[in-house]
């Protein structure tokens, strides 16, 4: 048995789990670039992850990435094994009409069995956890999209240079 | 095996201070670990306390913030506001659990 209590004479401090200071100044900012059902939960999760151990994080919606705060889109991401060696499909079967369909649906079983939410709901539990979601002005502007296109809890759409300022001296993820 | 001594009860830690047995809890120990890391606990604590310790003796593992809220029915925001900065982690502490391992 060891005892790692410490302190001199009688005096000792329990031991306690290092829970970090009462405010920490970290901050993250993730970029989503992509579109695909499998790149969309990396940042999703992610920014999870930083949240629940207190680090102020940002999300940046830009180009493909788009398509995970468009209300049209945001709830049918799709997955597609085409090109992706990792499926470890065939790849000559791939393109088949209705693989991409089935891979999707395999996919989203996989993550619903672990309690993972969807997209939406996903971002959903982010923003109550205190996170922030932007987008990209240029591509709204591509896209001929307004804030009325994306999902309520966008807190705007800004360009780059002001999500550079936004996020000062934060780490950043570019996915 | 590490123990340590929080306000006279005497338990099992981990390197980090988390519990390693669950049985060794009991609500008055909750108070003191609470006291440790700075919280008073209220009813609203207490909701969640009861719930991560019932969710456990079900499942064999610590509930994520994800399930807490989904099956447990209290808030994200909530718990955010109950367990700051850390809640899953402050959670599992004050009752006595293993931080959770699942990543959602």
């Amino acid at each position: 048995m060891t005892i790692t209590e410490t302190g001199t004479g009688t005096e000792t401090r329990p031991v306690v789990p290092d829970f970090g200071p009462t405010e920490t100044d970290r901050k993250l900012a993730i970029i989503c670039s992509k579109g695909n059902l499998d790149m969309a939960y990396p940042g999703l999760v992610l920014a999870n992850a930083a949240l629940g151990e207190g680090v102020e994080t940002h999300l940046f919606f830009t180009f493909w990435g788009f398509d995970m705060i468009n209300k049209k889109t945001m709830g049918d991401l799709k997955f597609t094994p085409v090109g992706n060696t990792a499926a470890h499909l065939p790849q000559g079967l791939t393109p088949l009409p209705g693989m991409t369909a089935m891979a999707t649906h395999m996919m989203k079983k996989s993550i619903a069995e672990l309690g993972v939410p969807e997209v939406p709901e996903f971002l959903q539990q982010i923003v109550d956890s205190g996170g922030h979601l932007w987008a990209c002005r240029m591509s709204a502007d591509m896209n001929h999209l307004t804030e009325e296109d994306l999902y309520d809890e966008v807190e705007g759409i800004i360009s780059a240079s002001d999500f550079i300022e936004k996020t000062e001296g934060a780490q950043l993820l570019f996915i | 095996m590490t123990t340590t001594t929080i306000d006279g009860h005497i338990v099992h830690v981990n390197e980090e201070g988390f519990l390693t047995d669950p049985s060794e809890w009991d609500e008055q120990l909750a108070k003191s670990l609470a006291g440790q890391i700075g919280l008073d606990l209220t009813e609203e604590h207490w909701k969640a306390i009861r719930f991560l310790r019932d969710d456990y003796a079900a499942q064999g593992e610590t509930a994520t913030l994800r399930r807490i809220s989904t099956v447990g029915g209290i808030p994200t925001k909530q718990l955010f506001v109950l367990f700051p900065q850390k809640p899953a982690k402050k959670l599992a502490y004050v009752a006595g659990l293993p931080k959770p391992h699942g990543c959602v």
